[in-house]
Parts: C-alpha cells; sequence; structure tokens
C-alpha cells in the first residue's frame, strides 16, 4: 500500500487519527477552534496554532448514501456531515448502520468518533450513542 | 454598471454531445457571431472574459478572430457559480473605461471530451482530503449531502423536484435551440429515471453534459443607438460570497436548508436595480441540479422558505406563470454550457426574440447561485 498523500496544513489531524485522537486545530491566541484546517486564525490573525482533542461526541446535521458509480463492487458508505460538540463540523462516514437504507433517519442521530480502515487507511468514522 | 452598461450581441455554436471540433474552433465560432450579432468587428473588441476553466488561451482567440488589440482580460473562477461573474467583469472594464467593447465567452466539449459529472480517475497513490476520503467524489454527491438537509426540514421529496424538471423539458421541447426540443416529459418518466443519489437525485434532475460555445459583446450605453439590435441594458450585476461559504461544499452555515449566498446576491442585486422580486419578469436561474432552483427561488424572495415547491406545483414557474423560470428550458432542458447560455436567454426575453418569448418583459434576473445579473431595456 502506497502511504497517501496529505497535504501540509492537514498532516497534524492525521497525525492524531494514527493515534486514535481526533484534533481539532486551535488558535494559541484566541482558542477559537477551526475545521477544515486553515494556517491563520480567520477571528484574530494569529498564526499560532495547535490542536485541542476533541470529545468525540456530536450530532448528524445530514447524510447520503454514496456509491462509487464507476466502481459498483464498493459497498455503500453512510456519508454523514457531524457537527462536534466543540461546533466544528467534520466530513465522515457513520458506520454500525445499514448502509442500503436510503430512507432511514439519521438526521439529528447522537454520535461518537470511532477509528476504522479503509483501503488500507485508518480512517475517523462515527457510530450511533444513546440518547444523550 | 447600473445601466451605463449594456449587452450589444449574442452569439453561440449548436448544443451537442459531439461537437467534433476543437473547444477553440467553438469559442471561436461563437465569439464571432457574437461581434457580428452586435454589429462589430473583431478589430472592435479590446476586451476578453472567460473562466479560470476555459481551455482556450485568450491570445489564440485573438489571433482565430483576427482581434488587434486587447487592453483588459480576466477570468473568472468556481465554474458555473461564476457565469454572471463574467458579465460582472466586462461591466466593470467598460464603465471604468478600461475597455471599449468585451467578449465573454465560454466553450468546450463538455460530453465528448472532459466529463464533469464523473468522478475524477483515480490517482496512482491516494491523496487523503475531507471529502472524497469519506466517499464524496462526484458533483451530484456533494451537493445531495447539502440538498438533503433541506428535504428532510421543509418535507420534500424527488417527486417535488421532478415537477420543475418537467417545466424545464416543457419549455426546451418548443425551444428549437435546445437539446431537448421536442421531447417533453412526464412527472412519471422523471420519476422512472434511475437514481444518481437516491433519494435526493434522479438522473432526469441533473444537467445536461453538453458540447458547444456561448458568447456575448459587453459595451457602453451610450453606442446603443448605433446597434443592429436591440441594446440589453445592465441594470445591476453582483457577486456574493460568504466567509464560510462553499461553492461545490457548501457545509459550514448555520441552516443547510437555506442558501445565504443567494440570499445576499439577491439583496445587492435588488438594492443596486431598485427593483425587487414583484418587478422580475422572467427568472433564469442556474440548475447544475433541479433543488438548487428551489434554494433560489426562495433565497431571491420570490415565494418563503420551504414554499418552493408549491410554489412551483401550483404553476408559477410556466410560461404563463406569475414567474417563467428558464424559458430556454435552463441548463436541463436546453444545454449545460456552464450557465451563459441561461444569460443570453435573458437577454433574448429582453430583445423580444426568444423561441418561448414571454409578452411583456421589462426586467429579467439571471441568476447562478454566487453571481447575478438583472437585463433590462436599454
Ligand atoms: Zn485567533
Amino acid at each position: 500500500m502506497v502511504d497517501p498523500i496529505i497535504q501540509h496544513d492537514d498532516r497534524y489531524f492525521w497525525d492524531g487519527i494514527a493515534v486514535h485522537r481526533l484534533l481539532i486545530q486551535r488558535c494559541v491566541a484566541c482558542h477559537t477552534l477551526r475545521h477544515p484546517p486553515a494556517p491563520m486564525c480567520g477571528v484574530c490573525g494569529s498564526l499560532e496554532w495547535d490542536a485541542q482533542e476533541s470529545s468525540g461526541r456530536g450530532r448528524v446535521l445530514t447524510w447520503i448514501l454514496s456509491r462509487h458509480p464507476n466502481a459498483p463492487d464498493e459497498n455503500a458508505r453512510v456519508v454523514v456531515l457531524v457537527e462536534l460538540d466543540e461546533g466544528v463540523r467534520v466530513v465522515s462516514n457513520l458506520v454500525d448502520v445499514p448502509n442500503d437504507d436510503p430512507y432511514a433517519e439519521y438526521d439529528d442521530m447522537a454520535v461518537a468518533v470511532d477509528y476504522r480502515e479503509r483501503d488500507g487507511v485508518l480512517l475517523p468514522v462515527f457510530h450511533p450513542v444513546g440518547k444523550l | 454598471m447600473n445601466g451605463d452598461t449594456i449587452v450589444a450581441g449574442i452569439g453561440q455554436t449548436e448544443f451537442s454531445k459531439d461537437s467534433g471540433r476543437s473547444e477553440l474552433q467553438l469559442a471561436a465560432e461563437a465569439g464571432r457571431a457574437a461581434i457580428v450579432d452586435a454589429g462589430l468587428s473583431p478589430a472592435d473588441i479590446d476586451g476578453l472574459v472567460t473562466f479560470t476553466l476555459d481551455s482556450s488561451g485568450e491570445l489564440d482567440l485573438m489571433r482565430a478572430l483576427g482581434m488587434q488589440e486587447v487592453r483588459y482580460w480576466s477570468r473568472t473562477p468556481y465554474g458555473g457559480a461564476g457565469a454572471c461573474t463574467t458579465v460582472q467583469h466586462a461591466a466593470i472594464a467598460v464603465a471604468s473605461g478600461a475597455a471599449n467593447a468585451v467578449l465573454v465567452y465560454r466553450a468546450f466539449n463538455e460530453r465528448s471530451g472532459r466529463r464533469f459529472g464523473q468522478p475524477p480517475p483515480r490517482p496512482p497513490a491516494r491523496t487523503l482530503d475531507w471529502y472524497s476520503t469519506f466517499g464524496i467524489r462526484t458533483p451530484a454527491q456533494m451537493y445531495s449531502l447539502w440538498f438533503r438537509r433541506y428535504m428532510d426540514d421543509y418535507g420534500v421529496t424527488n417527486e417535488d423536484f421532478g415537477r420543475y424538471t418537467v417545466v424545464a423539458r416543457r419549455h426546451a421541447a418548443t425551444n428549437p435551440n435546445a437539446w431537448f426540443y421536442e421531447r417533453p416529459i412526464t412527472l412519471d418518466d422523471h420519476q422512472q429515471s434511475r437514481w444518481i443519489v437516491e433519494p435526493v437525485l434522479r438522473l432526469l434532475d441533473c444537467c445536461q453534459e453538453s458540447d458547444g460555445g456561448v458568447a456575448l459583446v459587453v459595451t457602453r450605453a451610450d453606442r446603443a443607438r448605433d446597434l443592429p439590435q436591440p441594446a440589453v441594458s445592465i441594470e445591476a450585476a453582483a457577486d456574493a460570497h460568504l466567509g464560510h461559504g462553499g461553492v461545490m461544499y457548501n457545509y459550514y452555515h448555520p441552516d443547510l436548508a437555506t442558501f445565504p449566498e443567494a440570499e445576499f446576491l439577491g439583496r445587492q442585486l435588488w438594492e443596486r436595480s431598485g427593483l425587487g422580486p414583484d418587478d422580475i419578469d422572467v427568472a433564469m436561474l442556474y440548475e447544475n441540479f433541479s433543488p438548487i432552483v428551489f434554494y433560489q427561488l426562495e433565497a431571491f424572495g420570490f415565494c418563503k422558505r420551504g414554499e418552493a415547491k408549491d410554489f412551483i406545483a401550483d404553476g408559477n414557474i410556466d410560461l404563463d406563470g406569475a414567474l417563467p423560470v428558464n424559458t430556454n428550458g435552463g441548463l436541463l432542458g436546453e444545454a449545460y454550457i456552464h450557465g451563459l447560455n441561461n444569460i443570453l436567454e435573458g437577454v433574448r426575453q429582453v430583445r423580444g426574440t426568444a423561441a418561448n418569448q414571454i409578452a411583456r418583459v421589462d426586467h429579467v434576473l439571471v441568476a447562478a447561485g454566487q453571481s447575478g445579473l438583472v437585463l433590462g431595456h436599454a
């Protein structure tokens, strides 16, 4: 497996995933969180940033079933937009749910992060949790 | 702008699925047709505007058309969302005196060549990004993740989207210029077409993939009297971009069931033109996918949030409705020339030369989500 290519500003995120930590970029000066990452804080202009570990908890804002039109042998994936409790949003996959029901009701579902390998790459994914 | 610039000429090639010639040739054919329509010669054109995605280089087009001196050129980013930005650039250049007459062009073999609707080929090494890594690969998937929340919040179904497609195809059916000329569909046809992203988009919710070229000439309003064609005034032009916005991945606004960029666009167009939704006689609304018409109808104030499905079902966007929409058949019915062909239809409606001409047209809204124009009589 070839190592995947990771863009410069994104490296911290995937380094965190490798050790099962979901990291959110944080401005050192004003503590504003941002995702996807950016090289400068849009609130205060600071270039200094570190990363805060997310609680991994959030809720589904919207979702679709994704099937690859040119690779029908691939399993469908439930793609979700998750708003983490910290307030930032991530696109990810919902697992441990049916992946063949386009009419399921996943909006506003409470979810928690998990880590699963797909095509040789470790990905952050989300699974349902009980009502919070 | 605000009335001191005009669209003087329009031109195009035929719209097809396999043009059989180069994209530069399509640009040259459309460009020459627009220049002739304006009663000008290529030597009169001293400005060029196209999309960053266009493959025809400015110098190559100048040489092909026989243009001598260009004093201004620019390109607009982000594809179809910037369709109307091209005309804004041209109008600003003319209004500022940077150029006298600007040719706006867009030409591609988007069906027989590189198809936007398909996922990119797998690169030899895998690049991790925030979207394709998780299965968001095609424009249909990118947009559906946004559209779905609108459907869930307002109880909108794919059948509701189909009612738009039926109207677009009805308009195309009586437009000889349209790929789907004389080929209307029923709602049942729409519901029988295959799913692209269930339960959001079926095949007939997706714009066409087309080959073709489109061009128009923008110049000063004081030249209107010398032109062979009725001049069409650019009454307002605006762009609308937001800090947490996106074109393909519009996932970061507080309320996903809205289109905040289009709301911002509407506010600017109404303010600059002094008009409002009730003053618009025809609306040309960019539709890569049918749901984007619903968002725009609500964002511009033609109906309230969540009411676009009823607005459409009640016949308001038909040719005899309160607000005829996409009278050429739009990008679903006429062709997908990145939205620029919808601007040409707006010009024809003001001139009174459209295939599906609306009886009294004073003002046309042409919108592409994040960019827009109001066109009227010079
Ligand atoms: Zn900051």
